[in-house]
């Protein structure tokens, strides 16, 4: 630990809490993502909603998308060794801004998943909200939790939910992987 | 019939399956980890409760505040199963409440009213 440029650290902590505060960005966090991680932030984001005066209904959609981010993260997040059975972890931020709440998500992601991933995206994004009423209905009929316990719905869930087109971005990073950035909005206006 | 009375957590639900009582309810929270683990001994018991001959009528009162996906396709699995039980002969009532102020939670249940074949009672609360 001895290596650590003090000064240069300072700097960084302070740049990172300027921008946040800029950002309106109320939590980050970088690491595994567990379901005790879940817990904890899916509480302390209900914490502070509360305190917020943000009304009932879209304190519940942050909370209800927060939940579906992380989980994804939780069961697909990959490696960057791209062994499978190494802990899933990934970026959270959750940001307010004058009309909506931002919720971005980051994680690393086999390249050979981006395609399907892409065209899931663009499906979800492609309908309305009675279009993706009828496509969570049949993938919900059809589809087959995962031994991981995924549904195939979590992206579907988000976009009814919110009522936004989800954001997304991959960023190659080797042959093998690629970053995931998925941004959801929910408006504050109801 | 053994009674299954489970109390909830902050990720899992209340669950009240009791044959003698006419009492069945899952309430609260519903977002496991293991959706699958969590909710086998439940299936289990109502297929157990199926084949022992079911009551003439069940009302099934769901009271949730909130599920995550993965509890949402077992909550199908449920209905399904009740389905069947309406197609042997015997009532059954979905009795799904939400939250005045949760449309979402009123659409999930009209959304699981349109895939099955059992009538759908809508009850409406506040604080």
């Amino acid at each position: 630990m001895g290596n650590i440029d003090n000064h240069s650290f300072l700097d960084f902590a302070y740049q990172l809490y300027r921008t946040m505060k800029t950002n309106e960005i109320s939590l980050v966090y970088e690491g595994e993502v567990t379901q005790d991680i879940t817990k904890t932030f899916t509480s302390l984001t209900e914490r502070n909603l509360a305190k917020s005066e943000e009304s009932n209904a879209v304190q519940r959609k942050v909370f209800n998308v927060m939940v579906e981010c992380l989980q994804n993260i939780s069961k697909h997040a990959d490696s960057m060794g791209g062994e499978d059975g190494e802990e899933r972890r990934g970026i959270v931020m959750v940001s307010k801004g004058d009309d909506s709440y931002n919720i971005i998500t980051g994680n690393i992601i086999k390249n050979s998943k981006v395609p399907g991933l892409t065209e899931n995206l663009e499906q979800v994004n492609s309908l309305d909200k009675k279009g993706l009423s009828e496509l969570y209905k049949n993938q919900m009929r059809d589809g087959k939790l995962s031994d991981k316990g995924g549904a195939g719905l979590g992206l579907i869930d988000i976009a009814k939910k919110t009522g936004s087109t989800l954001g997304y971005q991959f960023k190659e990073l080797n042959e093998e992987v690629s970053f995931f950035i998925l941004t959801s909005t929910i408006k504050r206006s109801k | 019939m053994e009674v299954i009375n489970i109390q909830g957590t902050d990720d899992t639900p209340n669950v009240i399956l009791d044959k003698d009582n006419g009492k069945f309810e899952i309430s609260g929270r519903s977002l496991p980890e293991d959706v699958n683990q969590f909710y086998q001994p439940i299936l289990d018991w109502i297929d157990a409760y199926a084949e022992g001959g079911p009551n003439e009528e069940t009302r099934f009162n769901f009271k949730l505040e909130y599920f995550n996906t993965a509890s949402s396709k077992i909550i199908l699995d449920i209905l399904l199963k009740f389905e069947e039980i309406v197609e042997s002969g015997k009532n059954v009532r979905i009795i799904w409440h939400y939250h005045e102020e949760e449309e979402d939670m009123l659409e999930a249940g009209e959304e699981y009213a349109d895939i099955v074949e059992i009538p759908f009672e809508y009850e409406v609360y506040t604080d």
